[in-house]
């Protein structure tokens, strides 16, 4: 006899899914599936639009990040001018990205996945939620408002409006940056990073205090794949695509335009949600990490002085391996949130930032672009194929969330063997296998955005259909 | 001043308008301060709204059988329905798949595109079946207030659930009332 449970939809995540756990007749994990169960078509439907409209078509992939999306599709466009974008649009682009690091890493860090960390993963499932957080903490719940606030309003005040701004255009930005919108910017930098220092005590004393558990929660060994600049340091708009194996060697290191060579991309059947991995090392051998701690990981050091220390802090985690534990992506996410506030006000002080030169106009010259950043999930990456006109004749998407597939279906079946027991099922059990997902802050709208049944929340049936038991969260 | 349950899912969407809910930034601190009571929603780990929930907002297209039985769950347990963003209100960018099949949209997906190696198109029974045609949220149930835009202005969120919570009927209007 076997025994499900399904956990449905996955909450406190960007989009949904369903996790299904699978017992044997004592009760026990036998293997768990992560299922994404949405696909969106944003590949096919943009078939015969014109390529400039793709920056703001693409961005409704996703509300989370609206800008990866439009910077990645920008600079896919840029490439099928042939152009080089002047430096003053480039700084303006990538100030628009900080703005979105600092808002979706902040977000996810204090509304999203932090209650489990501040409020405890067995805490009543009402409160477990950012309102539980506004209560316990209503200063620390305000800073991490206003932190996201402040990533957001970035956005708005270089790029007009916070979410699916028509900015990037292909050949650079339509808009120069305003010596107000600068000002107001630079003057709320030390205060956001005083807030982000905080939120790094308080993930530094999570992790002093519950070590063992932060080293085993799930964790297991990949490759780690992310960009970097030209001295190895961490790098999010631009740069080379660095992968490391699982050991820590660099692998490889390749322009983003020859994707196509190292990566591909599995279907398994019980996920729209499709499978990367390295193509040199095969699948599943190759699979592989993105986001924030395969960042920290790949990267030898971080460019900004403040940032670097705490990176510092990070690598000796690992000492010398990559870090492999999940929950390291929440500190991870932190350091990167830092780096981007204080990126923020490198690009504000470079005199070329206020410049009026932020557009190049060009002919369709190739008939393909292809354009790399990495958003705040992971590497992300849109490839078009275009006629004469500029009409598009095919696209091809990897979003970040996609890279983590395989490693968010390993970090529930993990954390699923170590904490449920089908025999005494608790609440609290199962949030922590949802845990182990938020690790990865995961963005199902991105990735293929996904249903989810709302009914049910938690059922256990024998293999002939009856239902055994129900454990019901509220 | 009345205590408001408001729930809230995403259909076929992009959680843009989730996003600009948040983007009401201290004042969503302040309406759960007067009373706003956040039910069943993406950011709370409750599964399903109470029975006595007062507003459901639905962000999103209805794309799949899923969303249909969600969407009419909600209209069930709310008492007002409020379609939330271009995609819930008219069907918005979801409904550009209109144009082609489910199977071509598939097979792009799964099958042809450069990086897939081997693909095939997923089949388990827990992943979702869609509809032959995407459509709007009042193509499905009865929907008692809209707010347009793509997404709406956090300012447009803030009015609607502040005149509801003070007990007067949200009329949108100037630039709360946007298509873009
Ligand atoms: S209306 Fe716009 S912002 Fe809202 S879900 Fe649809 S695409 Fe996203």
């Amino acid at each position: 006899m076997e025994n499900k449970i399904t956990i449905s939809p996955v909450t406190r995540i960007e989009g949904h899914a369903r996790v299904t756990i699978h017992l044997d007749e004592d009760g026990k994990v036998k293997n768990a599936y992560f299922h994404v169960d949405q696909f969106r078509g944003f590949e096919k439907f943009s078939e015969g639009r014109h390529f400039s409209e793709m920056p703001v078509i693409t961005e409704r992939i996703c509300g989370i990040c609206p800008i990866s999306h439009h910077l990645a599709s920008a600079k896919a466009c840029d490439d099928i001018l042939g152009v080089d974008i002047p430096k003053t649009a480039k700084l303006l682009r990538e100030l628009i990205h900080m703005g979105q690091i600092i808002q979706s890493h902040s977000m996810h860090f204090f509304e999203l996945a932090g209650p489990d960390l501040i409020l405890g993963w067995d805490a009543d499932p009402r409160i477990r939620n950012v309102v539980g957080l506004i209560q316990e903490n209503p200063e620390l719940a305000l800073k991490a408002v206003k932190l996201r606030k402040y990533g957001q309003r970035i956005i708005e005040l270089v790029a007009g409006r916070r979410i699916h701004p028509t900015f990037a255009v292909p050949g650079g930005v339509n808009n120069a940056l305003s010596p107000s919108a600068r000002d107001e910017i630079m003057s709320g930098i030390d205060e956001m990073i005083s807030y982000i220092k905080e939120g790094i005590k308080i993930a530094e004393d999570y992790i002093e205090k519950n070590r063992d558990l932060c080293n085993k929660f799930a964790s297991f060994s990949t490759g780690y794949m992310g960009l970097v600049k030209d001295d190895g340091s961490l790098e999010l708009y631009d740069g080379k695509i660095r992968f490391m194996d699982k050991d820590g060697n660099i692998l490889k290191e390749f322009k983003g335009k020859y994707y196509l060579k190292y990566i591909g991309e599995r279907v398994e059947d019980w996920s729209y949600l499709k499978f990367p991995f390295y193509k040199p090392l095969g699948y599943p051998d190759g699979v592989y990490r993105v986001g924030p701690l395969a960042r920290l990981n790949v990267a030898d050091k971080i460019s900004t002085p403040l940032a670097n220390e705490e990176f510092k802090k990070f690598k000796a985690i690992g000492y010398g391996k990559p870090v492999e534990g999940s929950i390291y992506y929440h500190y991870a996410r932190l350091i990167e949130t830092l780096y981007a506030l204080e990126r923020t006000r490198e690009i504000l002080d470079d005199p070329d930032v206020m410049s009026q030169d932020v557009l190049v106009l060009g002919n369709v010259s190739n008939e393909e672009g292809i354009g790399v950043v990495e958003a705040p999930r992971g590497t992300l990456i849109h490839h078009y194929w275009v006629d004469e006109k500029g009409t598009i004749e095919k696209v091809n998407l990897i979003v970040s969330t996609g890279h983590n597939n395989w490693a968010m279906s390993k970090a529930v079946e993990e954390v699923a063997k170590a904490f449920v027991d089908g025999k005494n099922l608790k609440e609290g059990m199962l949030n922590r296998v949802e845990g182990a997902i938020r690790c990865y802050d995961p963005c199902l709208s991105c990735s293929t955005h996904a249903i989810g049944k709302m009914p049910i929340v938690v059922e256990i049936y024998d293999n002939s259909g009856n239902l055994l038991e129900s454990v019901v969260r509220d | 001043m009345a205590k408001l349950k408001v729930a809230s899912i995403w259909c076929e969407g992009c959680s843009g308008c989730h996003m600009s809910f948040l983007d009401m930034d201290e004042r969503l601190v302040e309406l759960i301060n007067k009373g706003l009571e956040l039910n069943a929603t993406p950011i709370t780990d409750l599964k399903v709204p109470d029975e006595d929930t007062d507003i459901g907002i639905i962000e999103g297209a209805i794309a799949t059988d899923h969303h249909e039985e969600e969407v009419k769950m909600m209209r069930e347990k709310c008492k007002f329905i409020v379609a939330i963003g271009d995609c819930a209100v008219f069907g918005g960018i979801p409904t550009m798949r209109n144009y082609f099949t489910r199977e071509e949209l598939l097979e792009r997906g799964y099958i042809t595109t450069e990086s897939t190696v081997q693909g095939k198109i997923p089949t388990s029974e827990e992943i979702g079946k869609h509809l032959p045609k995407t459509k709007a949220v009042n193509e499905v149930i009865k929907v008692d207030f809209y707010i347009p835009g793509c997404p709406p202005s956090a300012d447009a969120i803030y009015y609607v659930l502040k005149e509801i919570l003070e007990g007067r009927t949200p009329v949108l209007s100037g630039d709360l009332l946007k298509y873009e």
